[in-house]
């Protein structure tokens, strides 16, 4: 049975300054079909979702909404054509009721009957099984309620398509499966589903058929129940995946009598991380291993005090130090190359030499500048040595693509010779072939001794780079991981182990 | 039996409520203090009118700047734009074709000007409202001074009726030394006060404006994903603010009578200090519009008692800085303390709204 096409989109295409989001993808989606898009980060995913609702404006293409062609302006034009999306972010307003978080902008009359908006909110929660109360404040609700909560706003938009965009990455198996039956049930409805996740077990148990995007093209769109896991990664990653298994990993010098680089003993800080253990050894490359909010970049801005550190001591290299501030972390020699690389890494407007000496400049004190020659030699060696793709040293960093602004952020605090360098999601938005780049680098910087965390929301890329992974859930370290027992099975059993160990509390 | 996940939402007061009751409660407090170290003053009715009839235009404008305020923006010309509209209400009511009503239009038309201006520079083309309204501050003043140098005394009859009317309320009234009883007055500018809190607090509770007000001020992306127009919503606020000063403008001159080139110069800032003492908070989201007139009226009871104290000027606006910083920081304090979930009011019963809150107490089986 051929079943009717809702959403269709023909020939898409979208660049931002450096990087072409998307290149002439199709996509199709049907009445009454769960339809996974799939691809690594970077991939295209949400911005097409983006030029879908009308946050972005596409660059070419064609869209058509049940054979009409539309073109949205603004997310309420796309709400108001029953379009109705779940962003990974929580898009509510913190400071409003729950039940005014599913009206709000929906609601034409210019007056708001509270009375009325808490009672189809109450029965809408019910019906949903939430546990939230109408009148409560968003910001007293858990995340996952929260994530539910935006999720009954878009059910109870009538609408025919409902976009959902990494919507299980806060919620627990329990609220996992919630949320599916409901999918099911609007599926049955006739309701066009696009589902978007990292989890490849979710796809399978729910999507009815899969389109698979790769560096911003569209790689084709099969059935579910025609394709195996690993047909599914191999298609995700390209042949990227061959160049990678080269990658060899290094075990760490480390005898029983050495002194760990970097020791932690119940650190914890104002982000919430409960107090951890964390020891480093000389020449190591490990890895916080978790879902997206189970701790790990909060637990490496804890180690560089990026957030305010509320306890815990510190050893370097068995001697006690104090880490309160990232200036003290910076002068003992450990580096953080933070995960938000616009917000907390690079000055725009800065020339790509500026940006490298930044650091080294900041240890050296702003009264002893360094000499201009001095500089560029500094840009230039680690410019020829990290292989970034610049005009010349002197152009400003914003006008370069994600992986080489993430290049320069790392030759900033290469330069500084780290004893101990963190790398917060460094591959993250970043084109296959750079990532591929700064893997091998991580192994050769520990091969010469620099010892190295590095986080990753792709389980397989710290597995390949990592000979030892630390694995959080809730914002805890729940079990670690090395040798022979490194595998995504592992990491994902250690996961929901640990989460049960936790329910039971 | 009983799910795994049993959850009872408590109603809580929300931020709003909270700082709301906290600015309440401090005013009582003040109040109450006021009342105890000057009785003779403090106890008469008339002082408490007063404090409505003399600054009606601060509590007006005020009001205006909340909404702004609860929008996440900001608006410092109010004060500039309140004196311009005075000055030229008195200009205009001394010419030759000078109206009551007249003169109502040209308040009205200045504070909208203003306001339209203002916020299509910030809503539009977002611009720092700091400066943009920093720039209005100075245009109106500038405009202020070439319209008029010199105080202007309007004595237009019609005009002057207007302000010397008073509502008297005879069975209010305290008696005086003499034994002589002595009836409360109110001014209309107090009655324009009451009109306006009353609109103007409906507005932000029960309007979809109001509410996509401090959904902007929230967290204006998310409001813009839900389905918000945030330009437009920030646009009016401003035009409402620059309303609210012009409608100031108006009730100043006819409390006084008279144009005057300082006249309310530098409310903005008292402005921004009774919106803040009120529980408006600076980052938006967050504020009660019935907290303005409390705000205003307790710096104002602040300043009185420290006159009535018979402290020198100088020290006046010191004391009242350091009680400023005092009350912000008790706020500050109130409000992480409650995040740490360490403080919570819960409402009692009998002040919950309907049985409708008490649904998740229903859900427990």
């Amino acid at each position: 049975m051929l079943s009717e096409t809702i959403l269709e989109m023909k020939d898409i295409s979208k660049s931002f300054p450096g990087v072409k989001a998307l290149d002439s993808v199709d996509f199709k989606l049907r009445k009454g079909e769960i339809h996974a898009l799939m691809g690594e980060n970077g991939a295209g995913k949400s911005t097409l979702i983006k030029v879908i609702t009308g946050v972005y404006e596409k660059d070419a293409g064609l869209i058509t909404l049940q054979g009409e062609p539309i073109h949205f302006k603004a997310p309420e034009e796309a709400q108001n054509k029953g379009i109705g999306t779940v962003y990974q972010e929580i898009m509510l307003c913190p400071n409003l009721t729950v039940a005014e978080n599913m009206f709000i902008g929906r609601s034409h009359s210019p007056v708001v009957n509270w009375k009325q908006m808490n009672e189809k909110a109450g029965q809408l929660l019910d019906s949903l099984g939430i546990p939230a109360s109408p009148v409560q404040e968003l910001t007293s609700c858990s995340l996952a309620v929260q994530q539910m909560i935006a999720i009954a706003r878009a059910v109870d938009m009538e609408c025919k398509i409902l976009i959902l965009d990494e919507p299980t990455s806060s919620l627990d198996e329990d609220e996992v499966h919630k949320l599916f039956k409901l999918m099911r049930e609007l599926k049955a409805r006739g309701v066009g589903i696009i589902f978007i996740t990292h989890f490849l077990e979710q796809v399978f148990e729910i999507s009815d058929r899969i389109t698979v995007l790769r560096n911003g093209k569209l790689v084709g769109e099969y059935e579910t129940t025609s394709l195996s896991q690993i047909e599914l990664i191999s298609k995700m990653l390209g042949n990227v995946l061959e160049d990678i298994t080269k990658i060899k990993k290094h075990e760490p010098i480390v005898s029983d009598t050495s002194i760990p680089v970097f020791e932690g003993i119940g650190l914890s800080s104002a982000a919430g991380v409960r107090p951890f253990n964390f020891v480093v050894q000389r020449g190591e490359v490990n890895g916080f291993a978790g879902l997206l909010g189970s701790g790990r970049s909060e637990s490496a801005r804890a180690i560089f005090a990026a957030d305010k550190v509320t306890g815990g001591e510190v050893r370097m290299k068995g001697k006690r130090v104090k880490i309160k501030t990232p200036l003290q972390a910076m002068k003992q020699g450990i580096g953080y190359l933070p995960e938000d690389r616009k917000g907390d890494g690079i000055v725009d407007d800065l020339s790509v030499r500026d940006n490298i000496i930044l650091t080294l400049q900041v240890l050296k004190g702003f009264f002893k500048p360094f000499s201009l020659k001095q500089a560029q030699t500094f840009a230039e060696e680690y410019i020829k040595k990290l292989n970034i793709k610049t005009p010349s040293p002197n152009t400003p960093i914003k006008s370069l693509s994600g992986g080489n602004q993430q290049k320069v952020i790392l030759a900033r605090w290469l330069l500084t010779n780290p004893e101990f360098l963190i790398l917060d999601e460094p591959t993250r938005g970043i084109d296959v072939g750079t990532k591929v780049e700064i893997q091998k680098l991580v192994i050769k910087l520990a091969n010469q001794g620099m010892s190295l965390t590095f986080i990753s929301s792709e389980i397989d890329e710290m597995i390949r780079t990592c000979s030892r992974l630390i694995v959080m859930k809730d914002r805890e370290i729940v079990g670690e991981l090395k040798g022979t027992e490194l595998t995504e099975t592992d990491v994902m059993n250690v996961i929901a182990q640990g989460g049960k160990n936790i329910c039971t509390n | 039996m009983a799910s795994v996940n049993v959850f009872k939402p408590k109603a809580r007061l929300s931020n709003s409520n909270i700082l709301f009751l906290i600015a309440a409660v401090i005013f009582v407090v003040m109040y109450l203090f006021a009342i105890i170290s000057f009785p003779n003053s403090f106890l008469q009715f008339q002082t408490f009118f007063d404090l409505f009839n003399l600054n009606a235009p601060l509590i007006i404008m005020t009001l205006g700047l909340c909404i702004v305020m609860i929008g996440g923006g900001i608006d410092i010309s109010i004060g500039a734009v309140c004196g311009l509209v005075t000055m030229a209400c008195a200009v205009f009511l001394e010419s030759k074709m000078g109206s009551v009503w007249g003169a109502v239009l040209v308040a009205l038309g200045i504070g909208i000007a203003f306001g339209i201006l203002q916020g299509y520079l910030i809503a539009y083309l977002e611009i720092q409202p700091f400066i943009i309204t920093l720039s209005g501050l100075f245009l109106a003043q500038g405009l202020l001074t070439t319209l008029h140098k010199d105080p202007i005394n309007v004595t237009m009859p019609a005009f002057v009726g207007l302000r010397d009317f008073d509502i008297v309320i005879a069975w209010l009234g305290t008696k005086n030394r003499l034994g002589v009883f002595i009836p409360s007055e109110i001014k209309l500018g107090t009655v324009i006060v009451v009109v306006l809190l009353v609109i103007l607090a409906s507005l932000m509770k029960w309007s979809r404006f109001g509410r996509n007000v401090y959904a902007v001020g929230g967290n204006s992306h998310s409001a813009m994903m839900l389905g918000i127009n945030v330009k437009r919503t920030i646009f009016i606020t401003y035009v409402v603010s620059g309303l609210t000063a012009g409608i100031a403008g108006f009730v100043y001159i006819m409390t006084t009578g008279a144009g005057n080139v300082g006249n309310a110069a530098g409310a903005e800032m008292k402005a921004i200090a009774s919106a803040i003492i009120g529980g408006t908070l600076l980052n938006g989201g967050v504020g009660n519009l019935l907290g303005a007139p409390i705000g205003t009226l307790t710096l104002l009871v602040i300043n009185e008692l420290i006159r009535a104290a018979g402290v020198q000027s100088n020290f006046q606006a010191m004391v009242s800085g350091l009680l400023l910083y005092f009350f912000i920081v008790l706020q500050s304090v109130i409000m992480s303390l409650r995040d740490r979930r360490r403080f919570s009011i819960a409402l009692p019963p009998w002040l919950r709204l309907s049985g409708k809150e008490q649904t998740g107490d229903q859900r427990e089986p």
